[in-house]
Parts: C-alpha cells; structure tokens; sequence
C-alpha cells in the first residue's frame, strides 16, 4: 500500500531522496514528464492545451534529527530539524543515515534523576542517540556528523479505518497527490512533492516560482485535537469529520472563490466536510500564495492526530473522502464549472 | 473631503474580504485614471499615466476583523483575529458581516479581568440555535468592527480609518494632481493587516522604480502615552523607519523637500512596532526604493481611531505635491 510505504520512507527536510524514490517508483507508468529543481521539488507534469494551470502542491519531507557530534563514548548528540516536541523524544528508536542504523534516544534513568529533574523536560542537551557503539571510532563507521535520523515507526492498522504510521504530515498529503497523478484531467497540471516545509516553506515558494501556476491546491496532513481536555470550538480538527479546509492560518487566507466551490461539491455529493479552527503554523499555502504576482490558493487536509510526533494517526474514511473532493474540484475546474 | 472619508471607512472590508470596499474605491476614481485591473490577490490597481518612471502609491483597503471557527448549538460563534486585535477593545463591541449580519463580542465567566483572552470570548447574533445561526453565517465568514463616523470637528473618529484615511487621501490626490511626473500605479492593496500579503504580489507584477505607502502611524500625544515624538495636527510624517522597512534615505529626503518647498507641515516618525506596505515593497525582485508617508492615528486597532483633518488635508496636498515632482534620487 502507497500510504505505508510513504509513511515508513526516510525523508526529514533536506534529505527527501528515499521519498522521492517511492513516488517516483509509484508513478512512472501514469507520469511521461518529470521535473526536479535545485531545492530537490519533485515536479510531475502533466499537460493539456487547456488551461488553467493548476499546481497540486504536497510536502515530502517530515521533522527529523540531525546527529551534530560524536562523543568519546560513541554517543550521539543531535539537533532537531522541524518542530518536535522535546518531551516526545526520549526512549524513542530512530534510524539514521543512509546505512539506516537503529538507535536509541537515551537519557539518565529515573533511578538516577535528582528530585527537580524529574519534574522537568529533558532538554535536548541531556539526551542522546545510543547505536551500542563502544567508541567515537566505533561509531564513526556506522554514522557521520550531519547525518539525519527519523524515527524507527512502522504502518499499521488499528481497525478497517483508522491506521497508525510516522510522518502522515504529510505522507497523507503525498500519497493523495499520487492518487489524482494516476489519472488524466483536461487541465494543465503540475503535481508537485515539494521540500523543506518543516523548517519554513522553503520548496514550495520556488517550486510555484517555476512553475508560474493560475491556482494551487495544497494537500495537507494536519493537527487534529478532538480529544479532552479541549472545549468542542477549540478542537482543531476532527478525526471522522472530512477534509479540513483552511480558511486562513499564519501564512495566507485562502481563496473564497475556491473554497466556496470544494463546499458545494461535497454538499452535492455527501462528502463531510469540516474547517480548520486553529490558525497558528504557516502552510505551503502561504509561499505560494506571495509567489511573482499573486497565486489563488486552497489548502485542503487530512486530520492527524499527534503529528510532529513519532507515530501519527488517520481515518482512511477522511483520506478517501479528501481525494474524492479534490478529483470532484479538478473535474469542476477542467469542465469550466468553476472560474475565479 | 469628510463626505468622502464617511463612505470609505463605513464601508465593509476585512483582510481577504475586500471586494465593496475596492468596489467603492473603483467607482470613485474611475474618472480620474487611466486603466485598472485587479490582480489574483484581488488588488485594485489603477494606472494614471504622467509619462517617465513608475511610481507605485500604495493605501491598504483591507481592516482588521473577526473570522467565525465554530458555531455552537445555541447559536454562538467562536471566532479567531484577522490582524492585531485586543481582547480588551473587542468586550462588548459590535461586528458586521458582509451580509450586514450583525453581532456583539461577549465574554465567558471570568475570574479576574487578566483571564481576559481571545479565547474567552464569543460572537452573539441573537440566533437562538446552531440551525438557525447558520442561515445568516457560515465557518471562514469575517465581520468588521461595526461603527459610525463621527465628526468631532478638528478631529474625526471611525473604525477602519487604518487605513481607510490613506485610500480617501489617494483618491482626492488622484483627483488633484495636474501634471503627474509619473507613470503613476495607485495599487489600494489587500492583506496588510495579516502580513503585507497584497502589497507584495502587487509590486513583483508593476516593478516600479519608486514606492510609496500611505498608512497610519502611532502617536506619543495622549495621557501617559508610550513616548513616541509624533503628534495629531503636527501634519503627515515621513517616516524614517518601522519594524518594516527603513526607508530608502534618497526617498525620505525626497519627500521632505517636496513638503518644504510647498510650504507643507510635515513631522518625522521613528514607529518601534509596526509594519507596512513599503517593507513589502523594497524587497521585491533586485529592490526598490520606498518611503512612506503617515497619517497620525490615536487608538490604532480599536473601533475608534481618530486622525486629524488638517493632517489629512496636509496629506492630499504633500502626495499631489510628489506625483507631480520627479524623483531624481
């Protein structure tokens, strides 16, 4: 299954290439033309006569570590690369670098922590990478300064529709993508796996600059907290509830014309539908949006719980019914029943 | 001038919901300009051609708002900022939506007034369940403060005068300039409250070799006030720096000798906080040159800020002054 394989690809902002790979692999029979920027985008072109020009846009890459010294013992230091929280770290196993060598993330046991060091955080600058080496010469011929590490989580299904898996921010999105690539639209698209959003947009502001698209759609995996202690109107999203649209977040307010078009499609079609209600954390969306002169953008995802996190959660009803609206919104927008 | 101030500042138009603002603002410089267009961000740019280099005035439109997230079910909705809001202005005001919907900002039981945050508060539309809510509103709809102008003589008072004040200013300039000295784009842009969204797109398309922006700006002028060396009635400032930009120096002395040799009051402003357009447009493509041009403004973010009409006047005469001088810089 796509959505597995993407789940349980190595891809932390700057070192897609695995999740490139995947996609690429997945693609090649329904894909004739391909694109890779200096950033490391992916491009999948498919062109048509007919306008508009549309960009899919979806981000490979996912919060990851990077190891940034090696002490005498063989222990590894890191920094993070994305959004982690720090208290989810501890005695998580990772893989790192391109030899993919498991490890451990170790800190003091509790036996041994003083009273006031129980109630904190670790910070990072206690904890470390364990990969059982008993030297830095030893670990230096497994892994090298500068070489990321992903956490160690495999794909799994929980009941028929709720399934469990890393990085779902935003594999969910990616495999989605692939899906609507499988097909043919009278349009002029560009499917475009994007980089580096987790350490700010980076990708997809160059990618739409290259591209120069009419309108993009952003697929997204997104926070979704509909779980206690939070008041119903502070959930963000809700698991079940259907594609969340973005009205606005941090980064852009989304186009009215197109939202109000995805709203009338799954009305017509009984496709739930839910907004996001929080608007903090900046999205694709936001740098294409700015890019040359302008860009219409929607932002349309699947809700995930504990994302940023090592293992994420969906329901495969929200990811089948966000793929079926956005094919609904892409037919719409080829047979000219939609324009801005 | 103050008929024409009333129209715009009344008018509905939140960041990303400009479309009757901008539609105001076309109808009332149609005569005076060349061309417009509207570009993919929904900017209202308008050419006034004067021959020579490209000057690109810009006057945000968009107004700070509320934008419904939830909407529970008795009929209340729970709302997140559309630019910098305050609890503390928002208890007990009134909103609009576009469809002239109309609400007051109530609050949750607090314990103590410091408890008072964004999240506490909640939007009443006299709707008595979710159903019934839902015909007048939907999630992703944005209100405007709701409030009437008012005249205080001197003074005048209205919400939205950030940064309606600068698009009445704009279009009266429109409308007295003779001889422009430029190929003059007047851009009244969008999305200036959330991030300087419009302005951006706008300049990368007109790539002008020159940018003004006209706003608002603080002042340091009312009881136990942040100290800030700008005063109403002391004339539009030109501004030396924001957390923006710091204006090109070649523009501010620019737009300083334009003011001298017309006898135009002016005073200078340092703003510690606070953007505007011309950061956005110094740094599009290889770089332009920007200044600003303020208007001073108490109570900025609230449903009453108040300007200064000598200063409003001072402004069209000092912006006529500038389409009609070259920029030699």
């Amino acid at each position: 299954m796509l959505l597995k394989k993407l789940s349980e690809a190595f891809g932390p902002s700057g070192c897609e290439g695995d999740v490139r790979n995947v996609l690429l692999e997945e693609l090649t029979p329904y894909v004739q033309e391909w694109q890779r920027d200096a950033l490391g985008n992916l491009i999948a072109v498919k062109p048509h006569p007919r306008g508009p020009r549309v960009m899919l846009a979806a981000h490979m890459d996912e919060c990851g570590l990077m190891v940034s010294s090696i002490d005498r013992s063989g222990l590894l230091r890191f920094r993070k690369v994305g959004g982690i929280d720090d208290r989810v770290l501890v005695s998580k196993h990772v893989v790192i670098g391109p030899k993919k060598i498991s490890g451990i993330i170790g800190a003091k046991a509790i036996h041994l922590q003083k009273p006031e060091e129980r109630s904190q955080v670790i910070p990072l600058s206690g904890l470390y990478i364990d990969i059982g080496a008993k030297s830095k010469e030893d670990a230096e011929k497994l892994v090298k300064i500068g070489d990321y590490a992903v956490f160690a989580t495999e794909y799994k299904a929980l009941s028929d529709t709720v399934v469990v898996g890393k990085s779902f921010d935003n594999r969910a999105g990616c495999a989605i993508l692939a899906e609507i690539l499988k097909e043919d639209f009278a349009l002029d698209l560009f499917g475009a796996f994007t980089v580096q959003e987790e350490v700010g947009l980076r990708g997809a502001g160059v990618a739409a600059y290259g591209i120069s698209p009419d309108l993009a759609i952003v697929l997204e995996g997104t926070t979704c907290n509909d779980l206690p202690p939070s008041k119903e109107h502070g959930y963000c999203t809700t698991l079940g509830g259907g594609p969340a649209l973005t009205a606005m977040d941090a980064s852009v307010i989304c186009d009215k014309a197109m939202i109000g078009e995805l709203l009338r499609l799954a009305k017509e079609n009984d496709i739930p539908i839910q907004f996001k209600r929080s608007i903090t954390g900046g999205s694709d969306g936001g740098r294409i949006n700015q890019t040359k002169d302008g860009i219409p953008v929607v932002v349309i995802s699947v809700p995930c719980r504990y994302i940023h996190s090592p293992v994420s959660m969906l329901s495969l009803t929200d990811f089948n019914h966000t793929l079926q609206l956005v094919k609904l919104f892409l037919t719409s927008i080829a047979e000219g029943g939609f324009t801005r | 001038m103050k008929d024409l101030i009333k129209r715009v500042v009344e008018t509905y138009g939140p960041a990303g919901n400009e479309r009757r603002i901008r539609e105001l603002l076309q109808s009332e410089i149609a005569p005076f300009v060349d061309e417009m267009r509207i570009d993919a961000l929904g900017n209202l740019i308008a050419l006034k051609r004067g021959g020579g280099k490209k000057l690109m005035l810009a006057a945000h439109m968009d107004e700070i708002g509320v934008m419904v997230t939830h909407i529970d079910k008795n009929g209340f909705l729970r709302f997140y900022p559309v630019g910098g809001l305050s609890p503390l202005t928002l208890l007990g005001n009134r909103v609009v939506f576009e469809n002239g919907t109309v609400g007051v900002i109530g609050a949750e039981k607090l314990e103590a007034q410091k408890d008072l945050t964004l999240h506490k508060l909640f939007i009443d539309i006299g709707a008595t369940s979710k159903e019934e809510a839902e015909t007048k509103v939907g999630l992703g709809d944005v209100a405007a403060m709701m409030r009437e102008f008012a005249d205080l003589g001197k003074r005048l008072v209205a919400k939205a005068m950030d940064d309606r004040i600068a698009c009445a200013i704009l279009v009266e300039a429109l409308k007295e300039v003779k001889h422009a000295a430029y190929d003059i784009y007047a851009v009244f842009t969008t999305q200036e409250e959330v991030g300087l969204r419009g302005a951006r797109v706008a300049a990368y398309g007109i790539t002008p070799d020159l940018g003004i922006a006209v706003d608002v700006t603080r002042t340091g002028d009312t009881p136990e006030a942040m100290v800030m060396d700008v005063s109403l009635g002391q004339g539009p400032t030109v501004k030396i720096r924001d957390s923006s930009l710091i204006c090109t120096p070649s523009v501010r002395k620019f737009m300083e000798e334009v003011a001298v040799q017309n006898g135009i009051k002016y005073q200078l402003e340092v703003l510690e906080a606070g953007g505007t357009d011309a950061g956005a447009i110094q740094l599009t493509k290889g770089g332009i040159p920007a200044g600003v041009m303020s208007i001073p403004c108490r109570y900025i973010h609230t449903a009453s800020e108040m300007v200064d009409y000598d200063d409003v006047l001072n402004g069209v005469k000092l912006l006529t002054h500038i389409m009609e001088t070259e920029f030699k810089g």
